[in-house]
């Protein structure tokens, strides 16, 4: 019966695929959604350029041809050469070494701080959106409150009086990227409250802290990578913003944020100290955006944007 | 939208009001380090003069009530920094500044935005489309720290069109209000885009074709007003990022404004100004954000709040 | 009688990237006034774009007019301009959706969306709209019709949606109403009351109806022909009475059977096995083929030339004649 209403063609909707069959459930969704992101080439390239650059960050103590505080004053912002690939800062440092090590904590802050925020949203959005009723109204309120505060303003002022910490950071810019992820989550929870596995795990008495981490929570995941992997750029973004301004990782150690922001200082006497890193940030940032948007194709292919 | 709703929106921001400032106070003071801390030489006795004057030696308390008794008056304080001079003095002088500088940025953006956006929803996948729409993607993925020493490299020291500094004559202006607003422009666009494009394929549009209208009609009448939504709802985040990009833009241009005054006194712990531009931050974000709301209901009859 | 519209041989394709989608494949039929033509068919039989690609309502691309003509008082709608087709549509031609609840403007004032034809089409004011857009809504049944001209569509349920629908397509007394699945979206009893309040409104104007459908009830009760369609083709066309008593088609007589009926005792209704084939792999043949109870061999690569019966009905199938 459901068989003969199973539509070939609907209006002007020819964007459907009208061979996608679904013969395995689960599996078959997520290899479906990896076939559908190979054949975008943008995320393709995005997503090689990340993996190599994750490398990259993961080798670079051993590979980095300079050691990152090596201060040598009379290579003072030297020309790009064949011993420094990059040139060198204002206190003679290599600027290759500085960027490889600079992409190892931008990543890592991207990465760490994305999963705070993924582990306080998620939580907080399924147990909203599971108890409902009273309690998820002025959870949600709450969030629509946090909405309207200026989180990178509250960042500030935490990185300033409590010294510039990196795990504070990690934190501190978790928190202000989770609401969104809660939303988001609350509104999933809420649809598969209504599906048949979930209430009959209900009938049969399993607890509700099992029914939200083992049954709603995993069958969230594909928004939640989805955003994810739109959060991880936003925070790079936001360290590298703190850290332009003095406020982020402490010297010597230095982000890409720190080093556009020397560069900056003597970009009218050595532009390089200021493109190279410029370079690096926007490349992992047009990546991270491009593999985004692929993901969010693949896994979601109607568009559906809540 | 009654006016019910709008008394009871401004009330629900008392208490978040509220609990900002005890927030930021406390944050401040239980820090380490103090406003005088750094001016080593300062004899005790004329420390504890200083302490006394601003009454950094009462208990925490009573600081704090003492506090917000001045702020019911509108009185933000003395600044601890810059001695003889008052917080509200120091807004007065520096907002007005970046008050300019944020709507040039704003008033590019959506000129430019919506031109560009619009013109890419009536020629999608031509030139018309993917010329801005590539552009835009720059604009969302590099920050404005990247974009604004690069424009001083490109237009400033290269070509030698505009000056990279200050804020006096109408050139001295151009770079930064272009620096901030780009972002801005380049997500107006793609908002405007993809709202006008997703009009397109409403039934209700296709109704206005079957009564024969003009297409000329059809888009400002029946498409412009649904499709510029996501324009208007973004506009409050925008006005947030704004504000938090001014911080960036100001001090790379070093302009006298709110946001390099921000910054400043972050670092240099002087409390009240931190205090007083936060909480300026925090009111103009909700007066926006409630200015967006307000927009929204006139747009969308269908959206009522209670 | 010249007929009003006279469609023949109309052939629309979707000209996709995976393929040609032949959504419509050598349609014909005609009415003439005061008349109804019920077009039957499940969902993608193409019935919907028939209606739309006459009309120009259709993208150009990813749909192609392959070939056919339309023609409607002397001109041919296939081969007309953009704007000579615009001042056909919403004046003498009219149309209404399945979608009552998203096929008004949510942002726009029922007012001020009805009074859009007539401002087109008739050059009348603002004002002088107005108050004809009243007596419309008047006469399709709403009850306080000049503060509903004031209200948004979203203070109305389907029924009333669909019935502010029907008075804004009939304000410029159009001499064809094509009615696209008027009455899927609502409840039972309000289709009644949309498909009386058609039918009276039809012998009041003397305007011809084209009423899409996939419930041959609905055609029983209105329609004075009936076009039977599948897969883009034409399976059947004929009278309402050749159609339900004398059916020459097996596609149309596993409808009739799958279709409940008063006037029989109530057994199982046994519907149509398998479902319709993937319109960008069709062959030469007859695209019921994998479903039909009565195939030939020829069916799987010929399609069946037209088979007259009265002067009135048509039949394509090969069969001499169907089993009873």
């Amino acid at each position: 019966m459901s068989n003969t209403l199973t539509t070939t063609m609907t209006g002007t909707d020819l964007s459907m695929d009208t061979n996608l069959k679904d013969e395995t459930g689960g599996v078959s969704l997520w290899k479906d959604a990896f076939r559908r992101l190979l054949k975008n080439k943008m995320a393709v390239i995005g997503g090689t350029f990340l993996l190599l650059e994750i490398l990259l960050a993961i080798a670079t103590p051993w590979i980095a041809p300079y050691d990152f505080e090596a201060q040598n004053l009379e290579l003072w912002v030297e020309a790009p050469s064949a011993l420094h690939w990059f040139g060198t800062d204002t206190l003679g440092r290599d600027l290759f070494t500085r960027v490889l090590y600079g992409g190892r904590i931008s990543l890592m802050v991207g990465i760490l701080a994305s999963l705070v925020s993924v582990a306080i949203g998620v939580t907080y959005g399924a147990i909203s959106g599971y108890l409902g009723g009273r309690v998820d109204s002025l959870m949600m309120r709450i969030v629509d409150v946090l909405y309207a505060l200026p989180f990178i303003f509250l960042v500030i002022i935490l990185m300033v009086y409590f010294g510039r910490n990196i795990y504070l950071l990690f934190v501190a810019l978790g928190m202000t990227q989770w609401l969104t992820m809660a939303r988001i989550v609350r509104g999933q929870v809420i649809s598969l409250k209504e599906k048949e596995f979930v209430q009959a795990a209900t009938s049969m008495g399993v607890r509700k802290s099992t029914i939200i981490f083992k049954h709603l929570i995993p069958n969230c995941l594909g928004p939640v990578i989805v955003f994810m992997t739109l959060t991880v750029p936003t925070v790079i973004l936001e360290e590298a913003f703190l850290s332009f301004l003095g406020l982020g990782v402490q010297a010597p150690m230095a982000s890409w944020g720190t080093l556009i922001s020397n560069g900056v200082e003597v970009m009218e006497i050595r532009s390089t100290v200021l493109l190279f890193p410029a370079m690096a940030l926007g490349l992992t940032l047009f990546s991270l955006n491009f593999l985004g948007d692929g993901l969010r194709d693949a896994l979601d292919p109607k568009g559906a944007k809540d | 939208m009654g006016l019910g709703y709008l008394i009871k929106r401004v009330l629900t921001m008392v208490p978040v009001f509220f609990a900002v400032v005890t927030l930021v106070f406390f944050t401040i003071r239980f820090a380490p380090g103090g406003p005088f801390d750094e001016e080593r030489r300062v004899p005790p006795e004329i420390l504890e003069n200083l302490n006394k004057k601003y009454h950094l030696d009462e208990p925490l308390y009573q600081q704090y009530f003492r506090y917000l008794g001045a702020l019911a008056h509108f009185d933000l304080g003395p600044s601890f920094k810059h001695s003889n001079r008052t917080v509200n003095e120091i807004i007065a002088e520096a907002f007005p500044i970046s008050f300019e500088l944020g709507t040039y940025a704003l008033i590019w953006a959506l000129i430019i935005g919506l031109l560009a956006g619009g013109l890419a929803a009536y020629k999608p996948n031509s030139l018309f489309d993917y010329v801005p729409m590539s552009i835009s993607i720059a604009g969302i993925c590099l920050p404005t720290f990247v974009i604004g020493p690069l424009s001083i490299l490109l237009f400033g020291l290269w070509m030698e069109w505009l000056p990279v500094a200050g804020w006096d004559d109408w050139p001295s202006k151009v770079l930064p209000s272009l620096t901030l607003g780009f972002a801005y422009a380049a997500y107006v666009s793609r908002l405007t885009r993809g709202g006008l494009m997703e009009i397109r394929n409403q039934d209700f549009i296709r109704t206005a074709r079957a009564k024969g209208l003009k297409e000329s009609t059809i888009l400002i009448k029946h498409s412009l007003r649904g499709g510029l939504l996501p324009v208007v709802s973004y506009l409050g985040p925008a006005f947030a990022g704004l504000l938090s990009g001014a911080l960036v833009t100001e001090t790379i241009f070093n302009i006298p404004g709110l946001g390099r005054f921000f910054i400043q006194s972050a670092l240099n712990r002087d409390y009240t100004v931190v205090m007083g531009t936060a909480l300026l931050y925090f009111t103009l974000i909700f007066v926006c954000n409630f200015i967006v709301d307000v927009l929204y209901v006139v747009l969308d009859p269908r959206v009522r709040y209670e | 009688m010249a007929p009003i519209l006279d469609v023949r041989n109309l052939k629309a394709h979707f000209h996709t990237r995976r393929g040609v989608v032949r959504a419509v494949d050598g349609i014909g039929f005609s009415l003439e006034k005061g008349e109804t033509l019920g077009i039957v068919g499940e969902s993608g039989s193409g019935k919907s774009v028939t209606q739309l690609s006459i009309l120009g309502l259709l993208p150009t691309p990813p749909l192609k007019i392959e070939s056919g003509e339309a023609l409607f008082g002397g001109m041919d709608l296939l081969k007309a301009s953009p704007s000579q087709l615009r001042s056909v549509r919403g004046n003498k031609i009219s149309m209404i959706f399945q979608e009552p609840m998203t096929s008004l403007n949510p942002y726009l004032k029922v007012g001020t969306q009805l009074v859009e034809p007539l401002v087109q089409h008739r050059n009348l004011t603002k004002k002088e709209a107005w108050a004809k857009a009243v007596v419309s809504l008047e006469k399709v049944g709403i009850a306080d019709a000049k503060s509903a001209m004031n209200s948004y569509p979203h203070e109305f349920s389907g029924g009333m949606r669909q019935r502010v629908m029907i008075a804004m397509a009939l304000t410029t007394d159009p001499e064809l109403l094509i009615a696209d699945e008027p009455t899927t979206a609502l409840d039972v009893t309000v289709q009644a009351q949309i498909l009386d309040l058609l039918k009276s409104l039809q012998k009041e104007t003397g305007m011809a109806i084209i009423l899409i459908t996939h419930d041959l009830g609905v055609v029983a009760g209105m329609a004075d022909r009936v076009l039977v369609m599948y897969a883009g083709k034409a399976f059947e066309y004929g009278t309402t009475e050749d159609i339900f008593y004398r059916s020459q088609h097996p596609y149309t007589s596993a409808l009739l059977r799958s279709t409940p009926r008063l006037d029989t005792e109530v057994g199982s209704l046994p519907p149509i096995g398998g479902s319709p084939p993937d319109l960008m792999r069709l062959t030469g043949g007859c695209p019921f083929y994998e479903r039909c109870s009565v195939r030939l061999d020829d069916c799987k690569e010929i399609f069946p030339e037209v088979k007259t019966f009265a002067n009135t009905h048509r039949s394509y199938c090969h069969l001499k004649e169907l089993p009873q």
